[in-house]
């Protein structure tokens, strides 16, 4: 007992830096979050491949409906960004292009297949690219198992 | 060693005061604008700012559709769901102080509301309504 104290604390510290692997990852450049944050949370690189953020940034000025056109001093660092943190793994369509919806990813899939219908339509339908609905931390970029709280049944939103 | 405060404080404060605008430095330049476009502009009309942005104006959506009708509350994106902070200045001190931040999104959004650049009569007449919205008026 009397050697417990450490044992103790090493045994937190080490829970805590497993559990933490999403909490250890390098922040979200404040450059990044304020140019591909503001109409919608800044999607960490690791959500698609290098090919997909190439083909969204060159198609910035019809981004998925509207302009979102950066200046190309501000963009080039975000781009080198994207790139180093792309997900390695490929998210391509059955076609071989790349996906630029990350909800239509292979893995986006896979996670969210068991989140409720009452989430996904009707009247408390949460819209898809509202990250932060259920991951509380989505805005800097972490979407740790713990930190998910799906909506309450009477919220609507 | 006697001017290394000031100088500090000039080096700290140097970048933002030199930035930092009001919303009436936006209004004026957007006057001069639009005196060169029209000589015979008359003024920007809070009035009309308020249809213009609350109307579409040939797309699918209006200004308001994310910024709501009356932008001194929060917005919600039309698409997203995020957020979006109050437009009013009276209700966000923030909005209209910062260049290339406004170029920036009246760039963007004209495109999606207007589908074109906005005139510095249309952009002047909008600013003069937010700048007319008081705080407290949320809905």
């Amino acid at each position: 007992m009397i050697r417990a104290p450490w044992l103790g604390i090493a045994g937190i510290v080490l829970a805590c830096s497993v559990s933490a692997a999403e909490s250890r990852r390098a922040p979200l450049p404040p450059a990044y979050v304020d140019e591909c944050g503001s109409c919608h949370v800044a999607y960490p690189g690791r959500m698609l491949d290098a090919a997909s953020w190439q083909a969204v940034l060159a198609g910035l000025d019809r981004h998925f409906g509207v302009d979102a056109t950066v200046d190309a001093a501000t963009l080039a660092p975000l781009r080198v960004h994207l790139e180093q943190t792309a997900r390695t793994k490929p998210t391509t369509a059955a076609d071989a292009t790349p996906l630029l919806r990350i909800t239509e990813t292979r893995w986006f899939r896979g996670e969210h297949d068991e989140v409720p219908r009452r989430l996904r339509e009707g009247p408390a339908a949460v819209k898809p690219a509202d990250c932060g609905a259920c991951h509380r931390h989505a805005a800097t970029g972490s979407y740790a198992e713990r930190d998910i709280r799906l909506p309450k049944k009477e919220t609507t939103r | 060693m006697r001017f290394a405060i000031p100088l500090a404080a000039a080096l700290a404060l140097g970048p933002m005061t030199a930035r930092a605008e009001r919303p009436a430095d936006f209004e004026a330049r957007f006057a001069q604008e639009a005196r060169r476009a029209d000589p015979s502009f008359a003024g920007f009309s809070a009035a009309r700012g308020r249809t213009f942005f609350t109307t579409r104006q040939g797309g699918d959506w209006s200004c308001s559709t994310c910024h709501g009708d009356v932008p001194t509350a929060i917005g919600e994106h039309a698409v997203t769901g995020k957020r979006i902070e109050p437009l009013a200045p009276a209700a966000n001190p923030e909005r209209f102080t910062k260049p290339a931040s406004v170029e920036k999104w009246f760039k963007r959004n004209c495109n999606d509301v207007v589908k074109r650049a906005c005139t510095a009569q249309e952009k002047g007449d909008v600013l003069a309504w937010l700048m007319a919205l008081p705080a407290k008026e949320t809905r």
